[in-house]
């Protein structure tokens, strides 16, 4: 059985993610969760989409077959991957552990 | 999305030649067109930015357009085969791949205007079909039990088009227990009308398409006259082929005879030759394989299928939108015509820039006096990667690329368009790889603007895109250059590189046929002067075929890092018989011919190289002046780092001279870049970067028995940090420095007695 995701136990990698959603280097611990979140287990996938390459970004649901259409969330708009990375974090973080967050990205800790 | 895509006729023109551009427009019925050169195709805001010369031409202008669609799926065709009027039987072997798809076709003489004629298919699930039309309308038979997905079948379909009586057999040739997929049904439909030409694997459309297509093996295609039972297969399928049964032969497809070709030999006694549609894969094990030989030129009985997929595509077939006679004084260089239809917006991109290269004049007396260098375009890179689609045709690359995959305007065009076709990196739809790229399609990521969810953090830019930074490096230190593609070279040879002193290589030049690997080795070891400027090259083995041109074959074989797998038995090319796959599995490593091999491949961000003592060899003293630095390359748009997405190293044991400088190697490397299958035999528990030191760049030099000198940056990301702080950087100061050296046309030393000072 693979690695599970626990609240108590990995919730001290949130805030290092929210740091920098995308980065070179990262704890084996935060590493360990994003591999765990992103393993593909069927069903949608989800991309980020740009529609103005470096300056607009919003997310996308792509269905196990392409026959059906890319479902995209236009009502969510993202100025950088980084913001958007962190929206998929905070879903995925739920559906793992049943916990919402309640941090924005924009918010850094001074 | 898109709202303007197209191609051009070729990749490389010659001043003076002409070159035609096919242009789709989904809105509109007209569009701007201009001829420019592509200097820098990179939007990252973080760069030099997007640049284009405008190089009037009589292009410039305004131009009807419409809608240019793509007809993909694979087929073979007879169109002169007679009408099956009196009682016949079909048999054939066949491998059904995609049964979840409705409405295949097996073999059609079907008239789709008219409704009617015989089609002989497959319904979702995999049960066989046996459809007849006629003036008593249209009926279909269904078998009552269901063929299962890559399992071999023995199939008979007696039909008497008269009285409408069907019977449909199939048997598994492997009998497993508890399996129940064997059919023997007799069924009577309405008398079938009369059609003409005959097709397999798909079945000619009112609208002129080919559709209802087979994903699929066929194998030994028969007809015979009169109804005949399954249990004569066997019999008709024997050399030499039993007299009586001759007589009442129609046709029998060998695919195993001309399997480099696109033509089908009937071995009937009418001789109904059939013509390949759409490149179906060729040299496929037929339900006879027994692995005694996996060569099929030397064991042709055994492959005898063929596998066809509603998803190949060869042609796209497009009419002629735009043609350019080039100026007869244009510099060779990477262009474009640019073409637009309106403003782009957040929804849609109303512009493309339609690649290609103008070469050198090929008659030799306009050639006047040429740049000693030479840019290798990678164009065999680039159709390798043609509409490069494992973001929709993989799943699971998240975890691989350590962010969220990237999609642009041209990824969702190409995700609602499969008919594109794919890239040799992607599996068709029924899961097997694909083998053929053709350029004679529009091809998404050979373009400037495109930025892909390969490319590594920042710029994300791959191949084409990411060797415009070097296209607007050299133009900004004011290096002439000439540009001969892969192809030109498959063709060429030896000889038309032969004037180079200098050749520089793209970012990722990855695919290379034998033509060209042998030209590019005897280039170097006449003293040519190697400037490598990429990572990953040398790699994988390529063939082209005369009877599909501007088509490119793989064989994903036995090792290397591969995004599909070939089955064992079809590692030969069937274009020309040779065996697939690694150059460094066919012994020829890339060590050999640049100093350098592949090591490690990683995605996201990438690192910096240190110094290493041999920077300080007197033989390496013009690559270092002025760069005191210990640290080279922390900066750059392709991750961050001039040392990154796919890594080479000096492997002595692989072919590297043993004369090759390290002259510094990269560090830092996340456990996100990680070492490549070939370089390990039991799987290690430190793959990545951060654990192992064998994943690394080696930026190395070594001067060759010629008097020539190979220079290897050995990383993909290298050219990304050529434009960092104003070009004013030691990225771009050790390439220049070495460039220059390179053009100095004195023999590097190739004694040891010399001290190593170049003059």
């Amino acid at each position: 059985m693979v690695y599970k995701i626990v609240a108590e136990d990995d919730r001290k990698y949130v805030e290092e993610f929210r740091e920098a959603p995308i980065t070179a280097h990262r704890s084996p611990g935060l590493q360990r969760v994003l591999n765990i979140m992103r393993l593909y287990r069927g069903g949608d996938q989800y991309i980020l989409i740009a529609r103005k390459e470096f300056h607009d970004y919003v997310i996308g649901r792509m269905p196990p077959l392409r026959d059906d259409p890319i479902v995209i969330e236009d009502d969510m708009v993202f100025t950088s991957r980084e913001a958007a990375e962190w929206e998929l974090f905070c879903r995925r973080w739920r559906q793992h552990t049943g916990e919402i967050i309640n941090q924005h990205y924009e918010d850094k800790t001074a | 999305m898109l709202k303007i895509t197209g191609y051009p006729d070729r990749y490389s023109a010659a001043p003076g030649e002409t070159i035609a551009f096919k242009v789709s427009l989904e809105e509109d019925d007209c569009f701007e067109a201009r001829l420019v050169r592509v200097v820098h195709g990179d939007a990252n805001p973080e760069g030099p930015g997007l640049k284009f010369r405008h190089i009037p031409s009589k292009a410039d202008g305004r131009h009807p357009g419409f809608t240019q669609k793509m007809d993909a799926g694979s087929y073979m065709t007879v169109p002169g085969f007679p009408a099956l009027d009196t009682a016949f039987t079909f048999y054939t072997m066949i491998w059904p791949t995609l049964v979840r798809r409705d409405d295949q076709t097996i073999l059609s003489q079907w008239d789709d205007k008219t409704q009617s004629g015989i089609h002989i298919g497959l319904k979702a699930g995999g049960y066989v079909t046996v459809t007849l039309g006629g003036p008593g309308g249209v009926r279909q038979a269904v078998a009552p039990k269901a063929m299962v997905e890559r399992q071999w079948y023995a199939l008979t379909v007696a039909i008497d088009p008269a009285s409408g009586a069907v019977h449909i057999d199939h048997s598994p040739l492997i009998a497993y227990a508890m399996s129940d997929d064997r059919v023997s049904e007799q069924v009577t439909l309405a008398r079938a009308g009369s059609a003409s030409g005959l097709m397999l694997a798909g079945t000619p459309m009112a609208d002129g398409t080919v559709g209802r297509h087979f994903d699929g093996k066929l194998d030994s295609p028969i007809l015979i006259r009169g109804t005949h039972p399954a249990g004569l297969q066997d019999k008709l399928m024997r050399t030499p082929r039993d007299i009586e049964l001759g007589r009442l032969l129609l046709a029998h497809w060998e695919f195993s005879q001309k399997i480099d070709t696109g033509e089908t030999v009937d071995t009937g006694p009418y001789r109904h030759h059939g013509t390949l549609g759409n490149l179906p894969t060729r040299g496929m094990k037929g339900w006879n394989w027994t692995g005694e030989d996996h060569s099929w030129a030397r064991k042709p009985e055994h492959y005898g299928a063929i596998h066809f997929h509603s998803d190949d595509l060869y042609d796209a077939g497009w009419d002629t939108s735009v043609e350019i006679a080039l100026p007869d004084d244009l510099p060779s260089g990477p262009y474009a015509l640019h073409v637009s239809c309106g403003e782009s917006d957040i929804d849609a991109t109303r512009e493309d820039y339609i690649s290609f290269f103008v070469t050198p004049p090929r008659d030799p007396a306009k050639r006047g006096k040429r740049p000693k260098l030479c840019f290798l375009a990678p164009t065999c890179s680039y159709i390798a990667y043609a509409n490069h689609a494992e973001h929709i045709t993989a799943r699971g690359v998240e975890i691989l690329m350590n962010r969220m995959v990237h999609f642009g305007h041209s990824d969702l065009w190409m995700y609602d368009h499969p008919e594109l076709g794919g890239s040799l990196y992607d599996t068709h739809a029924d899961g097997s790889g694909v083998a053929y790229s053709s350029r004679l399609r529009p091809v998404l990521n050979f373009k400037a603007q495109y930025h892909s969810w390969l490319g590594g953090h920042g710029s994300a830019v791959y191949q084409y895109n990411a060797d415009t930074h070097l296209f607007d490096w050299l133009e900004e230190k004011g290096f002439d250059y000439d540009v001969i593609t892969d192809e030109d070279l498959h063709v060429g040879g030896f000889a038309l590189i032969e004037p180079y002193d200098v050749i520089m290589t793209g970012t990722h030049p990855e695919y290379h046929s034998t033509a060209m690997w042998d030209a590019m080795k005897a280039w170097i070891d006449r003293g040519g002067r190697l400037m490598y400027m990429g990572g990953n090259g040398w790699y994988w083995r390529v063939a082209f075929s005369d009877h599909w041109p501007g088509a490119m074959e793989l064989r994903r074989a036995e090792d290397g890092i591969r995004p599909w797998i070939a089955e064992p038995g079809e590692y030969y090319h069937s274009f020309n018989g040779e065996y697939g796959g690694l150059w460094r599995r066919l012994g020829r490593a890339p060590n050999v011919m640049a100093g350098v091999g592949f090591i490690a491949q990683g995605f996201d961000f990438s690192s910096y190289y240190r110094r290493a003592p041999d920077a300080d060899n007197p033989r390496a003293r013009f690559i270092f002046e002025g760069v005191p630095d210990e640290i080279i390359g922390d900066f750059g748009l392709v991750g961050g780092g001039a040392a990154g997405i796919e890594l080479d190293c000096i492997t002595t044991d692989l072919g590297s001279p043993t004369n090759m400088l390290r002259l510094a190697s990269s560090e830092g490397h996340s456990g996100m870049m990680l070492l490549v299958n070939e370089e390990f035999g039991p799987v290690p528990p430190n793959l990545g970067g951060d654990q192992n030191d064998r994943v690394r760049a080696d930026l190395a030099f070594g001067e060759t028995a010629a008097g020539g000198a190979l220079f290897a940056t050995s990383s993909i990301a290298w050219c990304g940090s050529l434009s960092h702080n104003g070009y004013a950087n030691n990225v771009s100061r050790i390439t220049e420095n070495v460039l220059r050296r390179f053009l100095d046309p004195a023999p590097f030393p190739t004694s040891p007695d010399t001290d190593g000072a170049h003059p």
